[in-house]
């Protein structure tokens, strides 16, 4: 129980046919993704954190007790927290701006240190022209803005968040994805964000609860749980790390900024960025592979030299491999997807040291290039 | 199997309803209040003539309009003398063969007062409520408000009265104490023994005649002539005063 | 008033006053019922449905005639009726108005509960998240996205307290200015072989039907259209 955890969360019981036994702890301040494949129980929990559900168990906000084994309950209006459905589920009978005014409390108490400011909300969600309309006359994309934005105002301890964008199109939720970053960066709450969409975990989160049929199988630090072989993330297809690199230098004949990165750096094709901004990188397993030597000119802009950490069979031909950038192992982790034949040829195991080839990295946008 | 047993009976049944009507069965239309002594009247009429008379139940009023629409009654014994008078005036009876089958007795009833002396219950009026039929629906109405009038108490009454639209209803109205009191026919209390009852004295109100008439549709019905017969003769007018009516 | 002779008149004047006081009083008693019964899990729920129901399927005489005995000084109208000396409640225009109510109950009840269980549990959910409790959300939440269905209500409990014949019928004892509402009125001229004045309350009855569900009609369908 150290201070930092200001979430703590765990419940057990069973829903019908469901059985749940889930628990987890988060930090204060920043979004914990809760990950998994659908019917794993994300919204089970949730929904338990916020009281929509009761079954056994513990929950403890920032040192409030929300629910104890002792059959303490507090029930949900009572919690100072903000849930944001899938579906929108604004009040139809309600013009935009009573609904977003329709938890915020009697007196005034935005004007408290770090209270949420009505005008700072409509203006980070974008949605100052939508304050007299009725919620009929609005968009998926513009419809979720406002209940993110009628949470907020409701002067939550704690955000909830049950897969905010699965219902968009990929046009609207690349609209509004920057949105949900500047709140990350904007406000000082802690948020629980579902979703099974990888990306989005990418993008928003810092910490991820992973979960599979109503266990959690993992928690931790994102790049943690990509890179640990034993985790269904590592295994997938389409397996990649992210991490957070720091601009080192632009180089605008040709288009590329590198990073610096924990172990090394990188380069990629980008436009210019400023000196020192933080920018998050993604690298697919797929387009990492492996020598053990030094290779010589190749196209690839980006060799690094690495340490294997692990190694996990997947499918009936292929190795996960896990490699730590830096000649002593200490960087950051890379996934790398070789072939059995490839790995057996080149002698790898734990602890042998090779050189990284990362074909492609992808960069998220900037903050100059967000809307 | 089941299916042609089925329709056997079903055939049966169409055929039963299509058969001719009997001669020797007679429906008879009887005013409600006339309920008892119609059954065992009817039920005497059968073992003494072998005829039956198929008895139908309701309010005068209802039957008359029936009538007037082809109903298919041959006999109409009424609570009253104007519809049985309408009806062979109107041509759905035939002439002369309208009788006064019993007059009614009326009485003032309670279950909470004490009204064995009945004018001076009236006149003293103790009571909230006062229960009469409506007087434009039942004869026994009608000769309550004279009985009222000749007192002298009707105005001082008026207030209290309660109309029920059918003297049954008056009936249920004393009979459930939400009156006090109320104006019944005597054939009412037949079987009753709780209470107290005043029979008004005939000279206060109108004769309620009740007439019986032969309806045109049972002008050739030798059972329908039989029963009318039989509601004149000895055995059923020991049944009519029994029943609590005075005989013409 | 109006032109019209009293005995029309004060029928209307009768009948209009009953309903409208017999209309909110349903809102009052059939909204909460209403709410319990789209939202309860008891086991029981159903059959108290039913018995809310039944004064749709008994014969008016049936309810009547129980109406009678429960409201005179054998039942517990008696007793209410004692606290102001009365013996009974029948025969009174509070009568009525119980008797109104209990026979016009399933027409409320019905379109009411319909409509809270169409707003579903989402709206209260997301109420509760937002500080509201159960009170609040039922006040703000819940009963205006389920107006129309009481408008519904609204209207077919006046409809039919209007229309209704035989309960009055057995309760009312047909007093003048009291109890003798335009249904009794008619019965009582229909009696007396007054076409005329039969016919133009039992027209203006149909009239006003007819005006009414049609204007139920058109808000229900304005209703349902703006809340899609």
């Amino acid at each position: 129980m150290t201070a930092s955890h200001a979430i703590r969360a765990e419940f057990r019981g069973t829903i019908g046919k469901f059985a749940l036994d889930a628990g987890f702890t988060a930090p204060a301040k920043g979004v914990t993704a809760l990950f998994g494949p659908s019917g794993c129980g994300k919204t089970t929990v949730l929904r338990c954190i916020a009281g929509l559900l009761r079954i056994n168990g513990v929950c403890e906000i920032d040192g409030e007790v929300w629910q104890d084994e002792n059959g303490a309950f507090l029930p949900t209006y009572k919690r100072p927290l903000g849930y944001v459905f899938q579906e929108a589920s604004l009040f139809q009978h309600l013009s935009v701006r009573r609904n977003l005014l329709f938890g915020a409390p009697r007196h005034d108490r935005s004007g408290i240190k770090g209270g949420i400011v009505f005008d700072e909300v409509v203006e980070l969600l974008g949605i100052n022209r939508l304050l007299d309309r009725s919620p009929r006359n609005l968009s998926g994309g513009e419809r979720q803005r406002v209940a993110i934005g009628r949470a907020l105002l409701s002067q939550p301890k704690l955000l909830l968040m049950d897969e905010p964008l699965s219902a968009l199109d990929r046009a609207t939720k690349n609209e509004i994805l920057p949105f949900l970053e500047r709140l990350r960066d904007h406000l000082n709450l802690p948020v629980v964000y579902i979703t099974h969409d990888i990306a989005e975990v990418e993008r928003l989160a810092d910490q991820m609860v992973l979960m599979e049929k109503g266990h959690v199988i993992g928690a931790g630090p994102l790049e943690e749980l990509q890179s640990d072989p034993s985790l269904p993330l590592a295994a997938a297809r389409d397996a990649a790390v992210s991490f957070e690199g720091v601009v080192q230098a632009s180089d605008e004949a040709y288009s590329l900024v590198t990073l610096k990165i924990r172990g090394g750096s990188l380069t990629a094709p980008a436009p210019p960025a400023p000196v020192g901004e933080r920018r998050r990188i993604r690298v697919i397993a797929g387009d990492v592979s492996l020598t053990r030597e030094a290779p010589g000119p190749s196209s690839i802009l980006n060799v690094l030299p690495a340490r294997v950490v692990s190694m996990k069979p997947v499918d009936s031909n292929e190795i996960i491999v896990v490699v730590a950038l830096g000649a002593d192992g200490d960087g950051a982790r890379l996934l790398a997807r070789v072939t059995r034949k490839s790995s057996e040829a080149l002698g790898l195991s734990e602890g042998v040291g090779v050189y990284a080839q990362v074909k492609a990295v992808a960069l998220a946008p900037g903050r100059g290039e967000l809307g | 199997m089941k299916l042609t047993a089925l329709a056997t009976a079903f055939v049966a049944f169409l055929t039963s309803l299509a058969a001719p009507a009997d001669a020797d069965v007679t429906h008879v239309a009887v005013a409600a209040n006339f309920t008892e002594p119609a059954k065992e009247i009817a039920a005497l009429f059968k073992q003494k003539t072998g005829h039956e008379a198929v008895l139908i139940f309701g309010a005068s009023g209802a039957f008359y309009t029936q009538i007037t629409h082809s109903a298919p009654f041959e006999v109409f014994l009424s609570a009253d003398s104007e519809r049985p008078k309408m009806a062979v005036d109107n041509g759905f009876a035939v002439p002369d063969s309208r009788f006064t089958y019993a007059i009614g007795k009326l009485v003032l009833w309670s279950r909470v007062v004490d009204v064995t002396n009945g004018e001076a219950a009236l006149k003293a009026g103790n009571f909230q409520k006062l229960s009469i039929a409506n007087p434009v629906a039942a004869p026994y109405g009608t000769a309550a408000v004279e009985t009222m009038k000749a007192l002298g108490v009707y105005d001082a009454l008026q207030p209290k009265i309660v109309q029920g639209n059918s003297i049954a209803q008056a009936f249920q109205f004393v009979d459930t104490r939400n009156a006090e009191l109320g104006f019944v026919a005597l054939s009412q209390l037949h079987a009753v023994t709780e209470g107290t009852r005043w029979e008004v004295p005939a000279n206060l109100f109108s004769p309620i005649r009740q007439d019986a008439v032969l309806l045109r549709t049972g002008a050739n019905s030798e059972a329908s002539k039989a029963f009318l017969a039989f509601l004149k003769g000895p055995e059923a007018q020991a049944i009519i005063e029994q029943f609590g009516y005075a005989l013409p | 008033m109006l032109g019209m002779p009293d005995d029309i008149w004060v029928p209307i004047k009768l009948t209009i006053e009953l309903a409208t006081i017999s209309t909110l009083s349903l809102l009052v008693v059939a909204t909460p019922l209403a709410w319990w019964l789209a939202r309860s899990k008891a086991w029981f729920k159903e059959a108290a449905a039913t018995v809310i129901s039944l004064p749709m399927v008994l014969p008016p005489t049936v309810l009547g005639f129980y109406l009678l005995i429960a409201l005179g000084p054998d039942g517990p109208g008696g007793a209410i009726a004692s606290l102001w000396g009365a013996r009974t409640l029948a025969f009174t225009f509070s009568g009525l108005v119980i008797g109104s109510i209990i026979s016009s109950m399933p027409f409320v009840v019905q379109p009411i509960r319909n409509a809270f269980a169409a707003v579903g549990d989402r709206p209260l959910e997301v109420a509760s998240t937002l500080r509201a409790s159960p009170t609040r959300a039922f006040w703000t939440v819940a009963l205006p996205l389920a107006s129309p269905g009481l408008l519904t209500g609204a209207v077919l409990g006046f409809a039919h307290t209007v229309g209704e014949f035989g309960v009055i019928l057995m309760i009312g004892g047909n007093i003048p200015g009291r109890t003798r509402v335009m249904s009794t009125a008619i019965f009582d001229f229909v009696e007396t072989m007054r076409w005329r004045e039969a016919n133009l309350l039992a027209g203006g009855m149909v009239a006003f039907a007819f005006a009414v569900i049609l204007a139920m009609i058109l808000l229900e369908k304005r209703f349902t259209r703006a809340g899609a």
